[in-house]
């Protein structure tokens, strides 16, 4: 029994500490002085590699969840006699949810997970090593353009979600289903704000960007290196961003109805 | 070497440009470009005795036409009355001379809204002919409650 409450004491002082030592990290990346001259072909490469190499999933996947949408809603609204209101609930429950939290999601799998792998195999090649032997900063250097990449590219790849999204649900409710064009933007125009509604889904994107390369650069930066570790580092960044998306995303709804 | 740099980065330029017009989409196509000069106008103040479930932001209306909106409510201690201060565009003026204030609702379960019905224009009052910043629309009606026109329905029926 005390064994067990031993085992419970071990693993909430490892994470504790785990918290701790990627907060320093992250303190340690962002006071770094960025070398601007250095730092943009960098930032170029590693823009090209998460954002507009993930452009295609995104957008494939908006296009297809705001047909979803689109299709359940018009379903529903229709029983109400509703369906001129499509175009209202397609644009709310894209801009304020699905857009931000899917294509954080989906850049958690499809970038995160591999600038885990990509910083794990320099770790454990010794890259990272023998950068520090040669004085040259391998945060500066490698990190830091990774994380400014995903900073950028996030917001813009949830951005194109959710318009795409919305020429989904207007391709299904409108060209397919027989929606009047004009009462679907008209409804959606009438309802969607741009500070209440596009704004937060953009706080809300930058917010889970940071989150998700954070995890995903300290897990790399950190894993054992070896292939098991790296394996390991890769499924916890995937898992964890996940679930940091997700309660990140409760929280900030919560805190944005709340009226902050 | 230098050609693959160059790809890169005129892939990340139209990366950058779908983003932005990805922005612009949501702004213009769905949100239908909101005012955002909405700070600038003029304030005018009513007195309600009730006030049912109006919100701040609520549209205030002329005829049906939004002219501004409500961006203070607040509880008078003296009167016991709500006071809900409104802005309102300074392109419209509004005659100021019996001019009255209503809260109504969208539809029959829809939001509050104050709608504003203009009076006469008055010729002989030159020096104040509209309203403008700081006036008190003097004649309101209270928000119709549900509730209560059922309890006042329900009371009759009784009798």
């Amino acid at each position: 029994m005390l064994e067990l409450i031993t085992r419970f004491g071990q693993v909430g002082i490892g994470s504790l500490q785990n918290l701790g030592r990627s907060g320093l990290f992250l303190l340690r990346v962002l006071t770094r002085k960025p070398d601007f001259r250095r730092l943009w072909p960098a930032l170029c490469i590693q823009l090209h590699f998460v954002g507009v190499l993930s452009c295609l999933i995104i957008v494939v996947s908006a296009l297809f969840i705001g047909m979803v949408v689109g299709l359940q809603g018009y379903n529903t609204l229709d029983k109400f006699g509703a369906s001129s209101q499509l175009g209202q609930l397609l644009a709310l429950s894209i801009s304020r949810e699905l857009g931000p939290v899917i294509s954080a999601l989906l850049f958690a799998g499809r970038a995160g997970s591999a600038l885990t792998a990509e910083i794990g195999l320099m770790k454990a090649t010794e890259q990272l090593a023998s950068m520090d032997m040669m004085g040259v900063d391998p945060l500066g250097r490698i990190i830091y353009p990774r994380f400014l990449a995903g900073i950028i590219a996030l917001p813009l790849l949830s951005l194109i979600f959710s318009a795409v999204a919305v020429y989904g649900g207007y391709l299904i409710g409108v060209q397919w289903l027989g929606v009047d064009a004009g009462s679907f933007w008209s409804n959606m125009q009438a309802s969607v704000n741009f500070r209440v509604d596009v704004l937060s889904g953009i706080i809300k994107s930058v917010v889970f960007a940071f989150v998700v390369i954070w995890i995903s650069v300290f897990q790399g930066f950190t894993c054992t290196p070896t292939a098991e570790g790296i394996s390991q580092a890769t499924t916890r960044t995937v898992v964890y961003s996940s679930l940091a998306v997700l309660g990140f995303d409760f929280l900030l709804t919560a805190m944005m109805i709340g009226g902050w | 070497m230098r050609t693959r740099q160059r790809y890169i980065e005129i892939s990340v330029g139209f990366f950058m440009l779908f983003g932005l017009l990805g922005l612009l989409t949501m702004v213009m196509m769905v949100s239908g470009i909101t005012e955002f000069s909405s700070s600038k106008g003029y304030q005018v103040t009513a007195n309600f005795t009730d006030i049912g479930g109006l919100k701040v932001r609520a549209p205030v209306t002329v005829a049906g036409v939004k002219i501004g909106e409500v961006t203070r409510i607040e509880l008078q201690p003296s009167q016991l009355n709500a006071r809900v201060t409104m802005m309102i565009r300074p392109d419209k003026q509004i005659p100021y001379e019996d001019s009255s204030a209503r809260i109504l609702t969208e539809g029959l379960l829809g939001s509050n809204y104050i709608s504003i019905v203009p009076g006469f224009e008055d010729q002989d009052n030159k020096s104040h002919p509209y309203l403008r910043g700081g006036d008190v629309i003097a004649k309101t009606q209270e928000a119709i409650i549900l509730e209560n026109l059922i309890g006042q329905l329900l009371f009759n029926v009784k009798k």
